[in-house]
């Protein structure tokens, strides 16, 4: 069974001039131990289906319709108090700036044995003991005087680790990792990536990685899902989606990353923009800015289905429509 | 022919003591970072000379030398056979600064909010008084504005009416206003996406082709920097570790920072590699070490890196400050 899944979730914004749909219809599953990759532009929704799933929608943004179950339970429905009991013990969370995420007037001491009591019937100092394992976990020098020390006497990538152990202290099955690295540099980038998906591996846990970047995608993820426009584009295994990618807009994403091993005179640009929430385009969201639209694009608005190893919403796919494609 | 842009030995340092009622009462003693020491490299006309490295190594510092933000504590700058830092100071030194531009990373910041897209291209010519009367400078601005890709029609519009992407090419219009020959950009696309960042980058290229623009461009992202550069300056620490053409250095990396900063990014085609991630951070720029500030961090680091501090030699076709690479230990 499913670790989490996620069915026709829509997260809405009401405002004064009317209601954004933020998220439409959005479906996905997530296996134990599994890491997922969510990717896309800025807008294009990722953050948001990180923050619906760990309760932490910001108001007015709400859950209109659709379902997200933990384990088979439905958790979208559930009061402040319980969702508070299930963030930390069953979903942890990783955020991008790790120094807004650690309370700067305590240790990292307080903060780890705080959150493994709150969650775990253990005493304290059994809590510290964790507490200062999960620090030697995740690679923090002297970890038994570090453990004292305030979130300002760390750097960026120690505090970054810091944040991991305190995700991981209550043990929980699934991490909501939101543009974990982003702020890190690449030396760095990389051993937080690589730390993140040992260290998962060792505690069983799922990863939901949210990122803009595709290349840590490929190096961390078993899977991936593509977003535009609020919206799943395309889903399937990472290498599948990277080098066979079936949504005309992952085709242009993948083509307008600089490439390493080719030198290319100009990049591959998709023209345009993402559309603003408020002029979501009728039919298929891409359609304006798709090099292969045609007249069903514009009409009806593809769901997922099968495209080679992966799912793509995209009319090309579709047996009824590929006469007319060509 | 000399080259166009010549930083000779370009170093900054700034005081960063505490106020002076701390250090009389605490005894404590004044501070200085050296945020730039002792870079040297030259651009030819119509070449692109990329700057790569962690945060605060000092490549935004170079930047801003380079334009005379900052005054740098020595060395200097030839720009065209004359010294910049000294033309700078002098009311005729307008007529360098017009030559010499720049792009910073936020397009958010860099814009204001509160004037329309035509004043902030227009600034400049007013600024510089290239054109004053009013009809031809709205010209001008539609002109530039079209050079970048976007309408002259935008040209009543508030910076919070684009996306990022179309920010970033306001700034590079008003950048372009003054007609400069060499700009310097600070990671114009940082901010951006990556779809909307090879637009940029591909309209930078454009301009660069057709006015044969000269670029200083920075970026922490090693990708991009193969794509639009000739020359490649690795800095580490407020030096540069490593100075080459693109080709060379992408194709035989000497310096054992240039090799982790290689290694380090993630590769799309070839999932699941398990990969050695160096080990260690960058060092604090206020105690850094002694010798090779890189040699805590160095597989090859033998006693001599730790006490003598190398040079940049020219090897084999690059320049390269390492001991190990010189004594052909790697």
């Amino acid at each position: 069974m499913s670790l989490l899944q996620v069915k026709n979730l829509v997260v809405e914004f009401p405002g004064r001039r009317g209601t954004l749909r933020a998220l439409d219809d959005i479906s996905f599953e997530i296996a134990p131990g599994e890491i997922l990759g969510v990717v896309g532009e800025s807008g294009a929704g990722k953050s948001l289906t990180g923050a619906s799933i760990i309760g932490l929608l910001e108001p007015p943004g709400r859950v209109a319709s659709g379902q997200i179950l933990l384990e088979g339970e439905r958790i979208d429905n559930l009061g402040h108090e319980q969702m508070r009991r299930i963030r930390g013990r069953r979903i942890g969370a990783i955020f991008q700036d790790p120094l807004t995420s650690l309370n700067p007037l305590y240790t990292v001491g307080r903060q780890l044995v705080e959150t493994i009591q709150t969650h775990l019937p253990v005493s304290a100092e059994e809590a510290r003991r964790r507490a200062i394992g999960l620090l030697q976990d995740t690679g923090i020098p002297a970890a038994e005087q570090r453990i004292d020390h305030y979130p300002h006497q760390f750097s960026g990538g120690m505090r970054q680790r810091v944040v991991i152990a305190l995700a991981l202290a209550a043990e929980p099955k699934l991490i909501v990792a939101d543009e974990p690295t982003t702020a890190l540099d690449v030396s760095i980038q990389a051993q937080i990536i690589t730390l993140l998906k040992t260290i998962c591996k060792q505690h069983g846990a799922a990863v939901m990685l949210i990122t803009h970047d595709m290349g840590v995608i490929a190096e961390t993820c078993d899977r991936v899902a593509v977003m535009y426009a609020g919206r799943i584009a395309e889903i399937g295994p990472v290498h599948e989606v990277i080098n066979h990618p079936a949504h005309p807009y992952t085709v242009g994403l993948m083509a307008s990353i600089p490439d390493m091993a080719v030198d290319r005179e100009r990049l591959n640009q998709i023209d345009g923009a993402m559309p603003r929430l408020n002029a979501i385009p009728h039919g298929c969201a891409f359609n304006p800015r798709c090099p292969k639209v045609f007249d069903r694009c514009k009409s009806e608005r593809p769901e997922l289905m099968d495209a080679g190893a992966t799912r793509a919403a995209c009319w090309l796919h579709d047996a009824k429509s590929r006469g007319g494609a060509a | 022919m000399s080259a166009l842009v010549q930083a000779h030995d370009l170093a900054k340092t700034f005081d960063v003591s505490p106020p002076w009622l701390n250090r009389v009462l605490e005894g404590k003693p004044r501070q200085l970072l050296q945020a730039v020491d002792g870079v040297s490299f030259e651009i030819e006309k119509g070449k692109t000379l990329a700057l790569v490295g962690e945060s605060g190594c000092g490549k935004s510092t170079v930047a801003r030398l380079l334009v005379g933000l900052y005054e740098p504590t020595r060395g200097g700058l030839n720009f065209d056979g004359q010294d910049a830092h000294a033309a700078f100071k002098v009311p005729e030194g307008r007529k360098l600064r017009r030559r010499i531009q720049m792009i910073f990373q936020d397009p958010y910041a860099s814009l204001n909010p509160r004037w329309i897209v035509e004043d902030i291209i227009g600034e400049p010519l007013k600024e510089h008084g290239l054109i004053t009367d009013k009809a031809a400078l709205k010209a001008r601005v539609g002109e530039l504005l079209k050079s970048v890709g976007l309408s002259p029609l935008d040209m009543v519009k508030y910076p919070h009416q684009f996306s990022g992407g179309q920010r970033q090419r306001i700034s590079i219009a008003r950048a372009l206003a003054t007609e400069p020959e060499f700009l310097v950009c600070d990671e114009p696309t940082s901010a951006l996406d990556v779809s909307v960042q090879a637009q940029v980058l591909n309209i930078m290229k454009d301009l660069q082709r057709e006015r044969g623009l000269t670029y200083l461009f920075i970026s922490h992202n090693l990708a991009v920097v193969r794509h639009v550069s000739d020359q490649v300056g690795v800095m580490y620490l407020g030096r540069l570790v490593e100075l080459a053409d693109k080709q060379t250095l992408f194709a035989n990396p000497r310096h054992p920072y240039t090799r982790m900063l290689l290694d380090a990014i993630p590769e799309m085609h070839n999932t699941g590699r398990a990969r050695t991630p160096v080990q260690g951070e960058v060092p604090n720029p206020l105690n850094p070490p002694s010798g090779c500030s890189f040699h805590p961090r160095c597989p090859y680091a033998n006693e001599r890196c730790k006490s003598e501090r190398p040079q940049l030699l020219s090897i084999a076709g690059a320049k390269i400050a390492c001991h190990a690479v010189e004594e052909g230990r790697i």
